[in-house]
């Protein structure tokens, strides 16, 4: 590949991608996300390509490995297009007869396609079915076109000509087109997005840093992984006008280690886009010239916040620091930084290409756009939910998610991840965007999204979450690291019956201390599951401590007793 | 200069000044442990947080050994809230150091008499603050010892937690930073022993070639000798003799 | 591994990466993926080779979960502790799993055979809960069909 010298070069490479595909070629999508990967989409891919090869089926179908489409219930995922027949549950052993019914005669094969609960009825294409009928899917709806170790496949959907457009602009009107579209961090804060670019491309500094953030660490949430493994060239492309807006030259990528084939996928993303003079020297003619290098994780929740993240990437231990000179000033290495997480970065290519004005159409007043939720825990439907910003709860647990299975009822969602809050079953209504989940008591945080039924305990959600902190705290500050600890040891004694009067008075002070005193987010957002089940769920803490009963029957309060 | 007002009083300080050592040079007290002039600021501890309003009327908690003075600041350092996070912070502190004196003489200060926490064993007065890495790092040069571990399980440590650090010369700096005496050294007859609250390295002690008097660990001499680019024989005798 | 081998894939490691002391993380991870865990000697030496303190390799070393200073079993079993899995119950199978090998979490079998450890998520949030033994996903974990799995490794 010779390295492309301006965006008329791209456009001509990208014309002759494109015819040489045929549209109304067969092609057999099949998710190789991480997701199915656990149901064993490998077998069924290899069993693809070598039935395909076997039946003399080459000129007439392609077989796609593509990244995760988001419906993880269902794997192993095959789409069949142009029609977008949706198989689901798909083992190797079913392969054959896909071939020679769907490709060899035109006909689909019943018993793979999905059946509605409600209705019961089978539903043929994609698009049908429920799960993605009401989602939004800007975003994570391209994982499902494209195989994402192909720069040629992200190319034929438009890749990369946000690119080309950016770097036509000036660097403040890129800043103004994103300002005006109102893009919020997807990552947990809701900053808004060019504010940050605008402070760190007017900071002095001798290098400036750009960050893509994908260490995603709430446990249940993967929407990050997911783009990542699914679609890197999108997060790239966003990295690439982002630092030409800023004036950078230097790029970061921290990825969570636990999430390999995400760092494979982006390793070979980086590759090609250098080749292609995408990134590197002169990228597209253009003059700009930018790198970006790969640094994993090493499972640390803390490095997902972005000063202990910079620490990591200096080498040393991540723990954060007083934030009173914003890294936009002084980040990495002590010069200016703007660090966003990967869905804000997937975001921006969408606002370059089709304006500010296409995007706002989304989205309620305060928060533009779509968000990606990872729906999970006791829900019908698990997966990964593209929705606009201001639909309710209900909508996705109810209509998206399927409702609650096993006939058991809903009792609380969890949002925000590990530091977020969870809401009762009165707060279904909530319009989902940044602002009113922050009123409710919870977060929008990265997009954890974990529903709870009947059987379960709150004073145990709240001891798991505050647990999951303690083991995550770095141990710099001392509320943080010592009041974690102290929260954890009180909540076990409620679970174990051994809760007594003052308890709940204690949790709440130590929590107001922990929100004012700790030196990061992790440390003060931390009492938010304390506080949000207190707030919501007082009655099941006072049961425990006073009646030594857990009403959902989760707590063994006998436990110290019997010891 | 800067022109501030801490708790009603107006003060001038010069620019890039600390809050804390702004309210220290005007003999206005701000409780601290993990502060420490000598290396970077870290902000562990806690135990300075203030209120402040900037002149633009925006009002927070702050850290005072960190945030630096500005034009119209008005710092609060007793209110009610200040008050409240202090003593928590203090019975948190109780329960991890019960056996530090220096922890106790600040909670009688601000009237804390128990804790209300489950009280630890094993930190042997050690609080976390890392006063002792850094200023080994930073102003010894040597990272002899440092915090192992996260969260709960942090313990400040030599590595590999043996009780040896190849690097350390034995200067018993990490001693005389800590803010609670949870390290300590002791000299007799030619040893020197640092004890840190879970190791503890022995060192030989130089004798001067005049007094005989044992004035610095031998380590110590030859890492002075090496960086300064002296010969060692310089240091044959003690400062004292040596004049 | 005979401890001049195990400097001399240190040595490798660090050209690799330019002996450059900010993606000391990632130098580890390939450490440890060529040596199984972090020994000793491999940090002494990776200290030397970067001029990076020993102090600071073992606060890193130690700060991220990542790494192991001991030895590991053949099976690595990564027991998913996340939300999802969570309220699907994997704390029954954890326990069972700690029961079945006679060891806690963090642990490893006295033959080397397996070392468990618990994992915050794998994103494989729909089969939860969710077990990671090597490369393999075992989802849908019971306490009873802990028995089983772990029979598919020798």
């Amino acid at each position: 590949m010779t390295r492309l010298k301006s965006s008329g070069e791209l456009e001509a490479l990208r014309k002759s991608i494109t015819e040489k595909r045929d549209p109304n070629k067969a092609c057999i999508t099949i998710c190789n996300g991480t997701g199915c990967q656990a149901y064993g989409c490998k077998d069924v891919t290899a069993a693809f390509h070598e039935e395909v090869e076997r039946q003399n089926l080459t000129a007439k179908v392609d077989i796609r490995s593509i990244g995760c489409p988001g419906f993880c219930e269902r794997g192993t995922l095959v789409v069949v297009k142009p029609q977008d027949i949706f198989y689901q549950r798909v083992r190797a052993k079913d392969v054959p007869e896909i071939l020679a019914e769907t490709i060899g005669k035109g006909n689909t094969v019943n018993r793979l396609l999905y059946t509605d609960r409600k209705t019961g009825e089978k539903v043929t294409y994609e698009h049908e079915v429920p799960f993605y009928k009401k989602q939004k899917r800007l975003i994570i709806g391209n994982n499902g076109l494209i195989d994402p170790t192909s720069i040629d496949d992200y190319l034929a959907i438009g890749g990369y000509s946000a690119l080309g457009k950016a770097l036509k602009m000036s660097p403040e009107e890129i800043i103004d087109e994103v300002k005006k579209a109102g893009l919020r961090g997807r990552g947990g804060g809701g900053f808004p997005t060019a504010v940050k670019w605008e402070s760190a491309r007017q900071a002095h500094g001798d290098t400036k840093y750009v960050i893509c953030n994908a260490d995603e660490g709430d446990p249940g949430a993967f929407m990050d992984r997911s783009l990542v493994e699914g679609n890197p060239h999108s997060a790239l492309e966003g990295m690439i006008i982002g630092a030409f807006a800023i004036g950078s030259n230097e790029g970061y990528i921290y990825i969570r280690n636990e999430y390999p084939l995400a760092v494979r996928n982006m390793r070979t993303a980086i590759e090609q886009a250098e080749a292609h003079g995408l990134l590197g020297k002169n990228i597209l003619g253009s003059g700009f010239d930018f790198n970006i290098r790969i640094n994993r994780g090493g499972g640390a929740f803390i490095c997902g916040e972005s000063t202990a993240l910079m620490a990591s990437l200096e080498g040393r231990v991540g723990e954060p620091r007083a934030k009173y000179i914003h890294t936009a000033e002084q980040g990495l290495w002590g010069q200016p930084t703007n660090l966003n997480n990967v869905e804000t970065w997937a975001n921006v290519p969408l606002i370059i290409k089709n304006g500010a004005d296409r995007y706002r159409e989304i989205g309620t007043e305060g928060s533009k756009g779509t968000k990606i939720f990872s729906l999970v825990g006791n829900i019908g439907n698990t997966g990964l939910v593209e929705v606009p910003m201001g639909i309710t709860l209900r909508e996705i647990i109810y209509d998206i998610g399927g409702g609650i299975p096993k006939g058991r009822n809903f009792k609380a969602v969890q949002t925000g991840g590990p530091s977020g809050g969870v809401l009762p079953e009165s707060q279904l209504d909530l319009k989902v965007d940044f602002d009113e989940l922050d009123k409710a008591g919870s977060m929008m945080g990265s997009g954890g999204m974990i529903v709870m039924d009947d059987k379960t305990c709150m004073v145990d959600v709240a001891k798991y979450f505050v647990s999951f902190l303690e083991g995550e705290s770095c141990g710099k500050c001392l509320p943080c690291r010592e009041g974690l600890q102290q929260m954890r040891d009180i909540l076990t004694g409620i679970t174990e019956g051994c809760g007594k009067r003052g308890d709940i008075k204690l949790l709440e002070e130590l929590s107001a201390t922990l929100v004012d005193a700790s030196l990061c987010a992790l440390g003060s957002t931390a009492p938010n599951p304390v506080l949000s089940t207190l707030r919501y769920f007082r009655d099941e803490y006072e049961v425990h401590i006073k009646e030594k009963r857990c009403p959902a029957g989760v707590c063994n309060l006998e436990a110290v007793k019997v010891e | 200069m800067v022109k501030l007002t801490i708790n009603g009083r107006e003060i001038t300080v010069e620019e890039g000044t600390t809050i804390l050592h702004a309210a220290r040079e005007n003999n206005i007290y701000i409780p601290t442990l993990c502060e420490n002039e000598a290396v970077a600021p870290y902000g562990a501890c806690r135990l300075c947080l203030v209120e402040i309003t900037t002149a633009r009327g925006r009002e927070r908690l702050v850290t005072s050994c960190i945030y630096l003075v500005e034009e119209g600041l008005t710092v609060r350092t007793d209110t009610e809230r200040i008050g409240r996070i202090r003593r928590m912070l203090l019975e948190l502190l109780l329960a991890r150091c019960a056996d530090s004196e220096v922890i106790h003489d600040l909670a009688r200060q601000a009237s804390v008499t128990r804790t209300r926490f489950t009280k630890q064993t094993g930190n042997n007065k050690c609080i976390l603050c890392a006063n002792c890495a850094r200023t080994c790092e930073e102003v010894v040069g040597v990272a002899a010892i440092s915090l192992a571990r996260r969260g709960v399980d942090r313990e400040m440590t030599t590595p590999f937690n043996e009780d040896f650090s190849e690097v350390c010369i034995g200067c018993g700096s990490c001693a005389y930073s800590c803010p609670t005496s949870a390290i300590t050294l002791e000299d007799t007859d030619g040893t020197r022993v640092i004890n840190w609250p879970h190791n503890q390295m022995e060192f030989k002690m130089k004798a001067c070639s005049v007094c005989g008097k044992y004035w610095a660990p031998e380590k110590q001499v030859e890492y002075v000798a090496r960086t300064s680019g002296t010969p060692l024989s310089d240091y044959d005798a003690c400062p004292d003799c040596r004049e | 591994m005979e401890v001049k081998e195990l400097k001399e894939k240190v040595k490798q490691v660090l050209q690799k990466y330019q002996l450059d002391e900010s993606v000391l993380v990632d130098i580890l991870h390939d450490i440890q993926a060529e040596c199984g865990y972090l020994p000793k000697e491999v940090l002494e030496e990776t200290s030397r080779g970067l001029g990076v303190p020993l102090s600071r390799i073992y606060s890193v070393a130690t700060f991220f979960k990542a790494f192991s200073l001991e030895p590991r079993g053949r099976h690595l079993i990564h027991v998913c502790t996340g939300t999802a899995c969570h309220v699907r119950g994997t704390v029954k199978v954890l326990e069972k799993m700690e029961q079945a090998l006679g060891i806690k979490t963090g642990e490893t079998t006295s033959d080397l055979k397996f070392t468990l450890e618990t994992v915050n998520c794998v994103g494989a949030c729909a089969l939860g809960p969710m077990v990671i033994i090597g490369e393999n996903y075992h989802g849908e974990m019971t306490p009873e069909t802990v028995g089983p799995v772990l029979e598919n490794y020798n």
